[in-house]
């Protein structure tokens, strides 16, 4: 291909500066970046989030957001200079020569009209096809895309079809005017993994065979080793390093980088021996209203270990953590807390029961009250269970927030929303702590965070656990965390368990089909990864 | 204090004005008898007097100084207004705040209730009330109070269900802590923004179907000096073109104004918009 | 396509339901009265004996829920009753004034939802600017104003000092149609006023919001300039919230006659209601009480479906 390659580039940015309002400040999100694309080459971008990635595809196209400005530096397209140029300029570029696929395509599609009109509407717009033309074009694209039913498909509404076809339509939509260049923002990010390998190989097949130059923009390090062919690390609006895609993952240079590459390989130490149930599910059935959601669930928790429930979205993970806390009281079957039965319903159970269970939410940012002082927030629970006087409450907390190598004297009379998300569930991790319990119901604590940050908290989990035998309950949906910490691993299904055992057992052959299905979907840091899941698909336009 | 005063330098200048507007009336209204040069309902002078000296806003149709009596009328209808809103304001807030939290049949029978009783149309459900149970102060209090209370279950329902579905305070209910506990200290410090807010708007309708009660002749009965009935007893000034029967009724709407500055300001505030 | 049928017909049922439940508890604070309907009617002229009789004719000797039933078949069938103070029968005391208080919100309303939807618009295409926030500013004080002050503000300037218009409106049966117009405009105007401002502010909301969703922000990604996304993007989607808005506000209208109407002398059923109350003539309240819920309900019921109709994911189930 490099030779059918015109040499000048497609795109180039210098220098570029863009800044972005909060109240009445304006503060710079992008400080300086130079990059080059030439046609047809795919330019991997990613960060952590607050990097400036999105904002960066976005000044490619010479698109601000409101709130936004372009502060400096410039941005060239095929010579065009986009900063400084009229909305009829940049707009004349936007669909024909430059699309857009955006990180949520239900978002992005209007609620009002069919897919196809929407696809058509602006090959029509801009006079290269009829209206039949782009339909039958669409119908084409929707194909190459392997949507099902492709004649159909383009003929419904938005809400009629399902997230991962969404996104799919999306991308057709973007290349209906073969534009030379494609922003793919984060298209893949709020998938299930195993419909995010389709979305994957679609996007790859069909820019590789338009020849299309796309920019790329994600934080997930082995999506962005699969589609593409430079990687240019972000960090704080600057570029850090950037590199072919081989060449970086082999070798690194920048710390940054390094650490980001690091990530996926933290282990918690082995443990030995399997201890006794601390915490029993047996043969839990549970329904909202008339919908069974839970079937037939039994599970063991084995005390000081951590076992790690896995399963994509609707697998009814949370919905059995809810069952043993007692918010969604089973219709059969019950749960064992130390070999004794527990009431169905919370509201039942002494304070003693209660306090031996405790959770850390997901979502920081609602797991604390805003209204309190992070002294508070950990109080409580030792004020309410343990009775201590406030000399002694006090103390506690700050020994617990040493414990989550948070400074007492800088953080104790702080409120939540002085906090980053990773400090904030340490917070959460200190108050379910504090009432020093012996379960603890992980839900998904770390899938909102940079991997960074998150690794600190796997980090931080493993070693509270070793030094006070803690028994987690972890539920995920990323099998790289579940490598990193799991002792015993259960796999579920639409309310089912479909494999469990240790982690050996479960994460190496012969496996479950489901279990082989997840652990395939998931990208590794491999460039050939996809090419050896989804050989490439039709050649030709 | 100094939050304070952070505070006042991000208001608006209109939302500033308001301000000082209603510490202006609550100020006339507390001190009214230090400030009124005359008594509230004597006669002073004669009929329908001009501007002068003496009297610097004339007299009414009885012969009463303009000035006095919309000094006291301020005392009168801001107490009554507050009184009642307050009123509407607990009642509807705690009933509010048990629906969204106990749910289930309580949440569905208060919320039938208040449907019923709000397909009513307001003023005219009040007049309704009033010529079966009279038109006394307490009456009137009473009867505003309990139908204003429905607009604020509604909101405070509202607003806690948002809170309700939150993580911290489900992690507090599991925790064991009584339902008390929950409402006062996780859902009710969150929900304040939206109700203070609330609570400014409540007051102004409260306002102004009292003036207009009186207006109307049902509200506040004569000889208490009362700003709506003060526009009705000098109506017929209009026809020759004098403006002095306006005067109370733009005491009134100076208030109102002033109040759904601020409320408009704390609103912008809550909901952190980026328009 | 079934669904939105059975959604619509429920809903249907419910404002039907709404307007019985109003009916009795209309009724049911009447019968709250202390003292009785007759003690009323006779006042100082009552003896012990024509107590009994009154009671005995106007059925009060019967339970409550008889009471109830018998004034509901009554209203059905459209007899409301007889007024206490002159004895009339109270459905053509209320026949002719509903007539020209129809009239009277009519025309406001044909003045009022034009206005207030083009200045919402505008003022959420430019929103931010000078004028969005001047629209702003104007409209918070209309809402903050009484209704009489407005009324008494119109008819200073426009009656008294430049004689454009009457004060008062006498009008009756037999006013031709732009004479009617004429007398009926200056109270039509004070009514609108209130209305235009509340909904353009929420107009204005609704469309902004609307403004601020994902997919207008992709159309122009596609390179839509701003008057197609507006245009074709955004319109389709604001009907629904729009028209629930008109609906909802046109209520104010209902509250707002009482009071234009006392101010000008309208004949209309805000200003029986006034005299009504004054007088203690409970049939006449009861019955006003009674027809103007059923507007409001009527109207809220109309937003309802209007929602409903318009949500595309009803209209084309999965």
């Amino acid at each position: 291909m490099g030779d059918m390659r015109d040499d000048k580039p497609l795109l180039e940015i210098r220098g570029l500066k863009v800044e972005g309002r909060t109240g009445e400040e304006w503060r710079p999100i992008i400080k300086g970046v130079d990059l080059t694309l030439r046609r047809g080459e795919v330019l991997g971008l990613i960060g952590e989030s607050g990097a400036g990635k999105s904002t960066l595809g976005l000044a490619a196209m010479g698109f601000r957001r409101d709130g936004c400005r372009f502060a400096g530096g410039t941005v060239h397209f095929d010579g065009i200079e986009l900063t400084h140029a009229s909305h009829q300029v940049r707009r004349g570029l936007r669909s024909s020569r430059i699309a857009y696929v955006a990180q949520s395509a239900a978002a992005s599609f209007n609620p009002a009209y069919r897919l196809i009109r929407q696809h058509a509407e602006f090959p029509v717009l801009r006079g290269l096809m009829t209206r039949d033309e782009a339909e039958a074009d669409a119908v084409k694209l929707y194909r190459r895309m392997q949507l099902p039913n492709p004649e159909e498909i383009g003929f419904r509404y938005p809400h009629q079809v399902s997230g991962g076809q969404l996104q799919r339509a999306m991308t057709a939509m973007a290349m209906g005017c073969r534009p030379e260049l494609i922003i793919f923002d984060e298209p893949t990010t709020a998938l299930d993994v195993t419909t995010q390998l389709e979305v994957l190989s679609a996007i790859r097949d069909a820019v590789q065979s338009f020849g299309t130059a796309a920019i790329y923009v994600t934080h997930d390090l082995a999506v962005v080793a699969q589609m593409a062919d430079r990687i240019m690390v972000l960090l704080k609006g600057e570029t850090v390093e950037e590199a072919p895609t081989r060449d970086m993952l082999a070798a690194p240079r920048e710390d940054y980088t390094k650490s980001l590459w690091a990530v996926r390989s933290f282990r918690a130490p082995e443990k030995t021996g399997a201890g006794a149930p601390l915490v029993e599910v047996r043969q839990v059935n549970a329904a909202y209203g008339a919908t069974p959601v839970l079937r037939n669930i039994t599970v063991p928790f084995r005390e000081g270990r951590t076992t790690a429930v896995v399963g994509e979205s609707g697998s009814g993970k949370s919905t059995l953590a809810r069952a043993i806390m007692g918010l969604l009281p089973p219709v059969s079957g019950h749960v064992r807390l130390s070999g004794k039965e527990l009431p169905r319903r919370y509201q039942d159970r002494s304070r003693e029961e209660l306090r031996q269970t405790q959770v850390i939410y997901q979502m920081a940012d609602t797991a604390l009250n805003p209204r309190q002082k992070i002294g508070e927030i950990i109080g409580r629970p030792i004020e309410f269970y343990l009775g201590a006087d406030r000399r002694t409450r006090e103390a506690k907390v700050r020994g617990l927030l040493e414990d989550i190598e948070l400074d007492p004297a800088e953080y104790i009379d702080r409120y939540p929303s002085e906090l980053s998300g990773g400090q904030k569930q340490r917070i959460g991790i200190a108050r379910a702590l504090a009432a020093e319990p012996r379960f603890i119901i992980c839900d998904e604590v770390t899938s909102a965070l940079d991997q960074l940050v998150a690794e600190g908290i796997l980090k931080l989990l493993t070693r509270l656990q070793a030094e006070r035998n803690l028994t987690y309950m972890f539920i995920t949906h990323d099998i790289a965390t579940v490598r990193a910490i799991a002792d015993d691993v259960v796999v579920m299904r639409n309310g089912e368990v479909v494999a469990a055992g240790t982690k050996e057992q479960v994460l190496s052959p012969p496996f479950h089909p489901y279990t082989e299905l997840l652990l395939d979907s998931v990208p590794e840091m491999d460039p050939d990864w996809l090419t050896r899941r989804r050989p490439a698909g039709a050649p030709g336009p | 204090m100094s939050r304070a005063f952070r505070l006042l330098r991000t208001m608006p200048p209109s939302a500033l004005v308001g301000a000082a507007v209603i510490l202006l009336y609550v100020l006339v209204a507390v001190f009214a008898p230090v400030i009124a040069p005359y008594p509230e309902r004597e006669v002073v002078g004669a009929q329908y007097l001009e501007w002068s000296s003496e009297f610097p806003l004339g007299t009414d149709s009885l012969g009463r100084d303009m000035l006095s009596r919309l000094i006291y009328g301020a005392r009168n209808t801001i107490a009554i207004a507050f009184l009642a809103t307050t009123l509407a304001f607990v009642l509807g807030a705690v009933l509010g705040l048990l629906a969204a939290v106990l749910r289930g049949w309580v949440d569905q029978v208060l919320s039938r209730i208040v449907d019923v009783v709000m397909a009513i149309p307001g003023l005219i459900f009040i007049l309704l009330l009033l010529s079966v149970f009279g038109t006394s102060i307490t009456t009137l209090v009473l009867i505003i109070a309990i139908l204003d209370s429905t607009r604020v279950f509604r909101l405070t329902r509202a607003v806690a269900f948002g809170i309700v579905a939150l993580d911290y305070v489900e992690a507090a209910r599991v925790r064991g802590e009584g339902i008390l506990w929950v409402m006062r200290r996780e859902i009710l410090p969150n929900a304040m923004p939206p109700l203070v807010a609330e609570y400014g708007m409540r007051f102004c309708f409260v306002f102004l179907t009292i003036a207009a009660l009186s207006f109307l002749g049902l509200g506040i009965q004569p000889p208490a000096a009362d700003w709506g009935s003060m526009v009705r007893e000098n109506a017929t000034l209009i026809t020759f073109g004098d403006i002095t029967p306006l005067l109370p009724a733009a005491a009134i709407a100076l208030l109102t104004v002033a109040v759904n500055f601020v409320v408009d300001w704390m609103l912008h505030l809550s909901s952190g918009l980026k328009e | 396509m079934r669904d939105i049928v059975q959604l619509v017909i429920r809903r249907l049922l419910l404002g039907l339901l709404t307007v019985l439940a109003v009916s009795l508890v209309i009724f049911g604070a009447v019968s709250m009265l202390p003292g009785d309907a007759a003690q009323e009617i006779l006042g100082q002229a009552a003896t012990p004996e024509s107590l009994a009789a009154l009671r005995l004719q106007l059925g009060l000797d019967q339970p409550a829920w008889l009471r109830y039933l018998h004034w509901l078949g009554g209203m059905v069938q459209g007899d409301f009753g007889t007024s206490i103070a002159n004895g009339q029968q109270v459905s053509s005391l209320i026949g002719e004034r509903l007539a020209n208080t129809l009239f009277l919100a009519g025309l406001a309303a044909i003045i009022a939802v034009p206005v207030a939807l083009v200045l919402g618009i505008l003022a959420a295409l430019y929103r931010n600017t000078l004028f969005d926030r001047a629209i702003s500013a104007l409209t918070l004080t209309a809402i903050s104003f009484p209704e009489f002050f407005i009324a008494y503000i119109l008819i200073l300037f426009l009656s008294v000092n430049l004689g454009i218009f009457p004060s008062i409106s006498n009008i009756s049966p037999g006013t031709e149609f732009w004479e009617r117009v004429y007398r009926s405009l200056l109270p039509a105007a004070a009514l609108s006023l209130a209305v235009i401002a509340h909904i353009m502010r929420m107009t204005r909301a609704a469309l902004v919001n609307l403004l601020g969703l994902p997919y207008i922000e992709m159309a122009r990604l596609k390179g839509a300039t701003p008057r197609r996304a507006v245009v074709v993007h955004a319109l389709p989607n604001a009907v629904a919230p729009i028209v629930t808005v008109v609906a909802l506000n046109l209520a104010y209208l209902i509250t707002g006659v009482v009071i234009v109407e006392t101010v000008f002398v309208y004949p209309g059923i805000g200003k029986l209601l006034v005299d009504s109350v004054s007088k203690r003539d409970l049939p006449v309240v009861q019955a006003v009480c009674l027809i103007t819920s059923l507007a409001y309900i009527l109207l809220n019921l109309l937003a309802d479906v209007v929602a409903i109709i318009s949500d595309p994911r009803l209209m084309h189930p999965r």
